[in-house]
């Protein structure tokens, strides 16, 4: 695994997924955006409203995977100090952040005609509200310091602590009596159910995997340009080296 | 014992204390954290003296209507709760749907000052609800029957 740590080497594996992981997301999009929208049924109760599920739950399961992305990368870089570990963590806050908010928005924009609120402080909410400022605290405190270092060991201090609010959200509805309803999938002692029909699980499933592949595909980008940008600065600071190193010569 | 090593215990030991910290204050908390309370909880005891939240199932035929005046039976698997209301009802409000009163009691009947509608995690197309009705799976007023036993309505 620690070969991995090396940019060289993991940009020569992302690279080489890169195609493949941003065809799969045009795919999985060019299948979902359809079936979601337009073709797959509406529900009993909710009507036509049930669409706002399938952004709703997908950009919370990715606001919620993301966190974790971050939170290992985070103790990857705290104990080994892999620099390729905290670039990945920086690089996928603010995209973690969007996610978050996309669920906080689609929740509160499906709650208002279903449950009669927008808002309630109840314990599946306010988690995930706590989960946000998490992303906008780590992405603040990873930039607050001069030097990037104590910065990144700030943040990953931070995202490690958080990341006890993980599994909070997630089991919230199953431990307290909640407004949100519970979750859709279970694993129990009689195997994985659901109690969606599905009919509507499978465009949920097909967006969750195209905002999944997203993620991915936008990861790469954006360490392709980080490492970028690294170069260029190293290549700056050794040109000033050199310049200043050549002066007493003249 | 190398420093990777050191750090790596530290780093998990330091999670572990966070996770029980977290878990110690959230049992503590436990009445707080609840959103709302369930019939069979105020049954118990008198907690709903000041203002609460209750949260259960309308019970099937309970709901008078008159106008903007409002009656419901509210009830868990064990208790049931008369409500009363004046306003304007969600719209997924209706008999055997899981809802959320706030307000308080006031000499045995919960007065409510405004009606959440819970919605729950079951969801399927018109046609399959209405197959499941039409053979006798699933009786009006009753949850709709999934693999999943369990409502999320009972917890406590």
């Amino acid at each position: 695994m620690h070969k991995y740590a090396n940019p060289t080497q993991f940009m020569r594996i992302a690279n080489a997924i890169y195609p493949w992981v941003a065809g799969l997301c045009l795919l999985l999009f060019a299948a979902a955006i359809p079936v979601a929208l337009m073709f797959s049924p509406p529900d009993y109760q909710q009507g036509e409203t049930v669409r706002i599920m399938y952004i709703h739950v997908s950009s919370a399961w990715l606001m919620m995977m993301i966190y974790g992305i971050i939170a290992a990368n985070s103790a990857m870089f705290l104990i080994w100090r892999h620099p390729m570990a905290s670039i990945a963590a920086r690089a996928s806050a603010p995209m973690g952040a969007v996610f978050c908010a996309l669920a906080l928005i689609t929740g509160m924009l499906w709650g208002q005609p279903m449950w009669g609120t927008f808002w309630v402080w109840d314990a599946r909410l306010t988690s995930t509200l706590i989960l946000f400022f998490l992303y906008i605290g780590y992405i603040a405190l990873a930039d607050a310091f001069e030097d990037s270092e104590r910065g990144d060991k700030a943040a990953a201090v931070l995202a490690l602590v958080g990341s006890v609010n993980v599994p909070i959200i997630h089991f919230s509805v199953e431990w307290w009596n909640t407004l949100h309803q519970p979750s859709i999938l279970k694993a129990g002692k009689e195997g994985v159910g659901s109690s969606v029909h599905g009919s509507i699980l499978l465009p949920l499933f097909l967006m969750m995997g195209a905002f999944t592949m997203f993620y991915f595909a936008l990861l790469v980008l954006r360490l392709r340009s980080e490492l970028l940008a690294a170069k260029i600065r190293n290549a700056r600071l050794s040109q000033i080296a050199g310049h200043s190193a050549a002066q007493p010569a003249e | 014992m190398t420093r990777k090593r050191r750090r790596l215990y530290f780093v998990l030991l330091g999670l572990l204390g966070l996770g029980a910290g977290a878990a110690l204050v959230l049992t503590a908390f436990q009445d707080n954290v609840v959103f709302f309370y369930s019939p069979k909880d105020i049954a118990a005891k008198p907690v709903c003296e000041q203002r609460c939240r209750i949260g259960g199932i309308v019970v099937g035929g309970s709901l008078v209507k008159e106008g903007q005046n409002i009656a419901f039976d509210l009830a868990d698997a064990a208790e049931s709760v008369k409500v009363k209301y004046v306003g304007i009802l969600p719209d997924l409000f209706r008999e055997g749907q899981g809802v959320v009163a706030e307000g308080r009691m006031n000499n045995g009947v919960f007065v409510a000052s405004n009606v959440l509608a819970k919605h729950d995690e079951n969801y399927m197309p018109p046609e399959v609800a209405k197959a499941l009705k039409d053979s006798g799976h699933w009786k009006e007023g009753e949850a709709p029957p999934t693999g999943i036993k369990d409502t999320g309505m009972n917890n406590n």
